[in-house]
């Protein structure tokens, strides 16, 4: 496969706590999450805690951690590129970055034109857990 | 007495303690491992006192206590639960003002709404429900002349509720009202952005409540919340939140085969038909009120109309009046009492909402008044602030798909009827929805149509308890603030009776 559009980035900061939160729970998986309080938001969770569904849509990797998107969300959500960034601050919810007093934080940009009609050309995006 | 004009003599005045541990068992124990967070006001982003950092063993200790209190308290008469249930009201009440302090200093949200709302709702609650098990009844069938089939309500047991951050004191009052009415005992967790509510609430009511009925066990997610949700111990899980998690809630209960209850959130539509301006009247008022709506609580609600939807005959002149009325939103300290919004509940919302300003005017949406932090002088000038703002764009922008949780409203026009149903549902959840119109029968049919849980007619963001709050679609699971909430914390037995001599010939 060649390479395709990058999806997902992650910030020098946010790159540095994901590396130490693997060094404290091992292998680690993103959600993006949507709705109520902390919706919106990126969940954090070591690899195996959270269950991928069968329609999940993998978004792409940062610093080895695979990021994942409800089917339906992606659906709007499709058309813009995310960084995950990290700010101060105090999420409620189970992601693993809430006890250190920090918060992953998505930011967000359109893709550019380019990178659309490069897209249009792309395989379909990996639906479901790894290795199914 | 006039309420204390900044947080350290709120403070003061709430005689709030430099530390917090759990409430287990009828009493203030520290956390097992002796550890404690920092929690901090909204208004100043300044120290409020430090709270216990729970791990699995405090919730542990919480289950003990809940099942040891269980059995007796299950077994307590309805009138007992139910005059315990309004002795707790009526102290609530006594306090009132105290805790509507306390919510603004650990939430951010403006004394007038505390003061106004959540308290007196919070207070009902309690009523409502003390009122809801007194007369609920069980009922019989006659399932042929001599088998009778009676149905009556028992408690689950022992339950778990997860409270989020927008409302604390009005939520865990959402929660725990149903489930004490019904006979359960209760293991709770606030959130950890504003847990104080929930624990001087705890202590209050310490001599009224026997031990071990209410629990609260405090700490993140991660170490507190997750111990709670996945335990083998708890007979049924509820939860207010996010989807994402939602789903992990969902996913400990399938292990241990155990029900529960979601409020996940949001999107929800607030249409505005033609007509709302054929006078300059009360009504039109009220409806530009209803616009305004997307401010209340600084839109940390998960019903916030954040998405409105004009007519296009009407469209320049409603957005004209509908904006000069948001710019009367008075920003400012929010233990001042004119003041109608706060602070943001905590920094990474600050960051988020401001994130979503960004994202919503790259796609094109365009901004028609705030769209930017708000920074105030005094004590409250590192508070988390956001301008009122209003945007401009389409229904597929993704500010008009996502709940923002902020004082952000994506406004868009639509043509005619039918357009106007299928923008109010092109959304993933189903929550909260609002109809303005003069013409009932307009107003009946959309509210038919429109898929959610609660359409607001001709009014919004009333909470009363005795009518049914929860959601369609991803918007969660299991409704509140009605006596059908009792059905979702007690089970069903039933005895089926004959009082036929004869054998049924079978053997």
């Amino acid at each position: 496969m060649n390479e395709r559009v990058v999806r997902v980035d992650i910030t020098p900061a946010a790159a540095e706590l994901l590396r130490s939160l693997q060094g404290e729970h091992g292998a680690l998986v993103f959600h993006q999450s949507g709705g109520c309080c902390d919706g919106s938001a990126p969940m954090c969770y070591p690899a195996k805690e959270f269950r991928i569904g069968q329609r999940d849509v993998l978004l792409g990797e940062v610093e080895g951690t695979p990021f994942f998107i409800g089917a339906q969300q992606f659906e709007y959500w499709q058309h813009t590129h995310l960084t995950v960034d990290v700010v101060p601050g105090r999420g409620a919810g189970f992601s693993v970055e809430g006890p250190r007093g920090l918060r992953f934080l998505i930011r967000s940009r359109l893709f550019t034109d380019e990178e659309y009609a490069l897209q249009q050309a792309e395989p379909p995006l990996h639906r479901g857990p790894l290795g199914s | 007495m006039a309420i204390p004009n900044t947080v350290a003599a709120a403070m003061a005045r709430c005689e709030v303690k430099k530390e917090y541990g759990n409430f287990i068992g009828g009493k203030s124990v520290p956390a097992t491992k002796g550890q404690t967070f920092d929690n901090l006001s909204p208004i100043t982003g300044q120290l409020l006192c430090k709270v216990a950092r729970s791990t699995a063993e405090d919730v542990e200790k919480a289950l003990d206590a809940a099942h040891a209190a269980a059995p007796a308290w299950g077994r307590t008469s309805a009138t007992e639960r139910s005059n315990l249930l309004n002795k707790v009201a009526d102290r609530l009440e006594q306090q009132l003002e105290k805790f509507a302090i306390l919510e603004t200093l650990d939430n951010g949200k403006p004394i007038r709404e505390t003061l106004a709302a959540d308290l007196p709702l919070a207070v009902d609650h309690f009523r409502y429900f003390a009122s809801c098990v007194r007369a609920q009844e069980g009922s019989i069938a006659e399932v042929d002349h001599q088998t009778m089939a009676y149905h009556f309500h028992e408690p689950l047991g022992v339950v778990g509720q997860i409270i989020p951050w927008n409302f604390p004191l009005l939520m865990m009052a959402w929660k725990l009202a149903p489930a004490l009415a019904a006979g359960n005992a209760v293991v709770l967790k606030p959130a950890e952005q504003t847990p104080l509510s929930a624990i001087v609430f705890a202590e209050t009511m310490a001599d009224l409540l026997p031990a071990g009925v209410l629990n609260v066990v405090n700490g993140f997610g991660l170490e507190a919340g997750k111990p709670l949700a996945s335990s083998n111990r708890i007979a049924k899980i509820a939860f207010t939140g996010e989807t994402t998690t939602g789903r992990l809630i969902m996913q400990y209960a399938s292990e241990n085969l155990i029900p529960v209850t979601l409020e996940l959130g949001g999107k929800s539509p607030n249409i505005f038909f033609p007509d709302v301006m054929a006078e300059n009247d009360a009504f039109f008022d009220k409806a530009l009120e209803g616009f305004t709506m997307f401010a209340l609580n600084q839109g940390e609600v998960c019903t916030c109309p954040s998405r409105a939807l004009v007519h296009e005959s009407i469209y320049d002149r409603f957005m004209e009046k509908a904006l000069e009325r948001v710019k009367k939103v008075k920003m400012g300290h929010p233990l001042d009492p004119a003041t109608m919004i706060g602070a943001q509940a905590s920094n990474d919302q600050l960051e988020k909402i401001l994130s979503y300003i960004d994202i919503g005017q790259k796609e094109g949406a365009k901004v028609l008044t705030g769209g930017a932090r708000q920074v105030h002088t005094g004590e409250a000038a590192a508070g988390y602030y956001v301008q009122p703002t209003v945007l401009a764009g389409h229904n597929k922008m993704r500010v008009f798909q996502e709940e923002i949780f902020g004082p952000v409203l994506s406004v868009t026009k639509f043509k005619d009827y039918d357009d106007a149903i299928a923008i109010a549902n092109d959304t993933l959840y189903g929550l909260g929805a609002g109809v303005w119109t003069r013409n009932g029968t307009l107003a009946f049919k959309a509210g038919k149509d429109i898929k959610a849980g609660r359409v607001w007619t001709n009014c919004y963001h009333l909470y009363p308890a005795h009518a049914a709050f929860g959601g369609y679609k991803q918007s969660g699971i299991g409704r509140e603030n009605h006596k059908m909430m009792l059905d979702h914390y007690q089970q069903t037995k039933n005895l089926l009776v004959s009082y036929d001599p004869k054998a049924m010939g079978f053997f």
